[in-house]
């Protein structure tokens, strides 16, 4: 069966998966501090329709609960938040060079393909719409891992983190629709608590190390020198 | 039912008032009477399964069978004993200045967070919860690794909180995997979390996503059981937090961690049919098991020394559980108690001796034995307990473990033997002269409050000379749960 042949409700949804994975990548690539924190909340924002979405589609008015918890943590609180620190620790100037873009990006390309290796083997259980999902999903999850690996700066690797979690929420409300509410709730609950953490580790590694790159973490060693 | 409520109110009631209330001079002794009524109701709560088997709340959110009771029996009283000793511990460290009362808000309010999370990690019957709190306990003692707000302890924080949070994302992805396989069996979606209904429906999963699902849950819970390759942000922490967290972190948060790839395992393999989750639980095990006895050799730092102890021992549970079969999981089951009791008993006579000397560098406690007998007896009693000699229960476990090991895969107890050999030459090497040698100058006697120490020595001794009857019908009702047949 081919895309075209799909309901347009799912047409749409995989279109917005496409669309996530594109943000994942634009994050990858982005240097500048703040387009970066705006580039999450356009993720966020994807989610939250993409959300609403499934929850008109399926009939499961509990999505929109979620729905609503991500616009207000993903696309308001947490870039609100990150964005404020920005300007109070004084980096919105900065520019973050990204070692080897080129190979950064063939590097996010090619977990693309794994992810969808990955998922070929639950082919014949599930809808073509829902694999597609899950291998953007897991994607997009990699490719945030990648993230927190190539970045030096503190803040870029929290947005990695916390595109992580978009991928993480993505399949779950697609592949899904949803975890049960109250595992929604805890995770979102986490996911607040976590980015109020890392604000607070912000003005930890500037007075530890005075800077908020990482690379100065290098004391602590596996055996001794 | 009552009980278990309770054991689950009392920390989060204490974590809230801590949290408004802040430091004052009782705190500590605050924390402490919360910490027995957690234990107390704990045990009520054990006594209760223990007569009339499994408790289910009523909406099904909360499940305590024979292998979560016992293990939150020992969360409790890891909990208590090192409440015990961190009273004086932290009063000493406010005392030299190295923590002011804001912090120590923090500190008791984040002890509590701890000990609910992991609390609700075992009881809960959602896997989702599961993860929820998992993960909580991450967010709760993060802050607490960083404590000192030394560059090194920042470090620390930060490898801690990005590890740990990359490493558990996996496990939520694969805990969706599991409810996407669940959600199309199962009638009930706000069920298809649950523990207990997924392990009767568990033949009618679909195994190639359980088997996926499975190994997204081993890497993202085994970062948090600290398996090697997964294991670096653990010595770290440990060594850089205060030392009741090492503590608490090494004697239940590894264990929570295993527990909850145990659950998995015991969900996952029946549905697939085949041994993979075993064998891939076995060789992360053995990895873990091997890596962990090399590196102790290279240590500095006394507690980075203990803890990749740790990681040894949580390998050798890993390896364990990953055997499979009732003797190797009933010692596994044995060996997650003594560890547990064992190691928390260190850290605790770890901390002391610290004070004792001023530092953790191992180079520089020296003669521990004659500055302050006690904490020198205790580190040695505890170092030979953690290298599983005759009669501490380590030694049993490890005993039960071998056999196993012997009957299934005979090979694997050469490499095992010479791990456990290194290892052992690797925490004497370093024990010797810190007990005997020669007390450098200046060295005095620091008020310390020893019987946290002697109390889970005492239990673990006791454990390896004879194993209380009640224990073991339960280990093995445990160890029948898990592999379906017990040893008994």
């Amino acid at each position: 069966m081919s895309l075209t042949q799909l309901p347009l409700a799912e047409q749409a949804v995989l279109t917005l998966a496409a669309l996530v994975l594109f943000t994942s990548f634009l994050l990858l690539a982005q240097n500048r501090i703040v387009s970066l924190i705006h580039t999450f909340a356009w993720q966020g924002g994807l989610l939250f329709v993409a959300t609403c979405l499934m929850a008109l589609t399926s009939g499961r008015h509990h999505l929109f609960i979620s729905a609503f918890m991500t616009l207000a943590l993903k696309v308001v609180f947490i870039p609100w938040q990150l964005r404020r620190l920005v300007v109070k620790l004084d980096i919105r100037r900065e520019v973050e060079t990204v070692g080897g873009p080129s190979l950064i990006m063939i590097g996010g390309g090619a977990l693309v393909l794994f992810s969808y290796y990955v998922v070929l083997p639950i082919r014949e259980l599930s809808f073509l719409a829902t694999r597609n999902t899950i291998a953007v999903s897991l994607a997009v999850v990699l490719v945030g891992m990648l993230m927190i690996i190539t970045r030096r700066k503190a803040v870029a690797q929290v947005i990695g983190f916390m595109s992580m979690e978009n991928g993480l929420f993505f399949a779950a409300v697609s592949a899904t629709y949803g975890m049960p509410m109250v595992v929604e709730l805890g995770i979102a609950f986490d996911v607040l608590v976590a980015a109020i953490l890392f604000g607070i580790f912000f003005f930890q590694l500037r007075s530890g190390i005075g800077s908020l790159d990482v690379d100065h973490l290098n004391r602590l060693h596996e055996v001794d020198r | 039912m009552i009980a278990l409520y309770l054991t689950l109110l009392i920390p989060l009631t204490a974590t809230l008032v801590f949290a408004v209330i802040g430091h004052w001079k009782f705190a500590g002794t605050l924390n402490l009477l919360v910490c027995i009524a957690t234990f107390v109701t704990s045990l009520l709560c054990a006594i209760n399964v223990f007569d009339h088997g499994p408790l289910m709340s009523p909406g099904k959110l909360f499940y305590v069978d024979a292998f979560n009771v016992y293990l939150i029996l020992v969360n409790a009283l890891v909990g208590l004993t090192t409440a015990i000793f961190s009273r004086p511990y932290m009063a000493h460290e406010v005392e030299i200045g190295r923590v002011d009362d804001a912090r120590m808000r923090l500190y008791h309010s984040m002890y509590q967070g701890f000990l609910l999370t992991m609390l609700v990690a075992l009881t809960t019957n959602n896997l989702g919860l599961l993860w929820v709190a998992v993960e909580g306990a991450t967010l709760a003692t993060v802050l607490l690794v960083s404590l000192y707000r030394t560059p090194e302890s920042i470090e620390a924080g930060w490898k801690y909180f990005i590890l740990c949070g990359v490493g558990i994302a996996q496990a939520l992805f694969g805990t969706v995997l599991v409810y996407f396989a669940a959600e199309r069996v199962l009638p009930g979606v706000e069920e298809a979390l649950l523990w207990s209904v997924l392990k009767e429906h568990a033949a009618q999963l679909e195994p190639t996503v359980l088997t996926l699902a499975f190994v997204f849950l081993l890497v993202g819970y085994g970062t948090k059981i600290g398996l090697v390759p997964l294991h670096n942000w653990l010595p770290d922490a440990h060594s850089e937090g205060p030392t009741p967290m090492s503590a608490i972190l090494s004697g239940l948060l590894l264990n929570v961690a295993l527990y909850a790839v145990v659950r998995y395992k015991m969900l996952i393999e029946p549905a697939l049919g085949n041994h993979l989750p075993g064998y891939l639980m076995m060789g992360f095990g053995m990895l873990s098991f091997t890596v962990a006895g090399i590196l102790l050799h290279r240590q500095r730092d006394i507690k980075r020394m203990f803890s990749y102890s740790s990681i040894e021992h949580m390998g050798l549970m890993t390896l364990a559980f990953g055997i499979g079969g009732p003797l190797a999981t009933f010692g596994g089951l044995l060996h997650m108690i003594v560890h547990s009791l064992t190691k928390s008993a260190i850290f605790v006579t770890v901390g002391h001796a610290a004070h004792v000397a001023g530092t953790q560098s191992i180079d520089r406690i020296r003669g521990l034995i004659r500055t302050q007998p006690a904490i020198g007896w205790s580190l040695l009693l505890g170092t030979v307990a953690i290298a599983g000699f005759p009669p501490f229960g380590v030694f049993t476990s490890e005993f039960l473990l071998f056999s196993a090991t012997m009957k299934s895969w005979p090979w694997l107890v050469i490499p095992l033997l010479l791990g456990l050999a290194v290892a052992f030459a690797g925490l004497f090497r370093h024990l010797q002269p810190m007990v005997f040698g020669e007390p450098p100058q200046g060295q005095r006697p620091v008020r310390a409050n020893l019987l946290p120490v002697l109390l889970h020595l005492l239990l673990v001794l006791w454990l390896g000379i004879s194993i209380p009857d009640v224990l073991s019908r339960w280990l093995d009702q445990a160890t029948i749960m898990v592999v379906g047949k017990g040893v008994l």
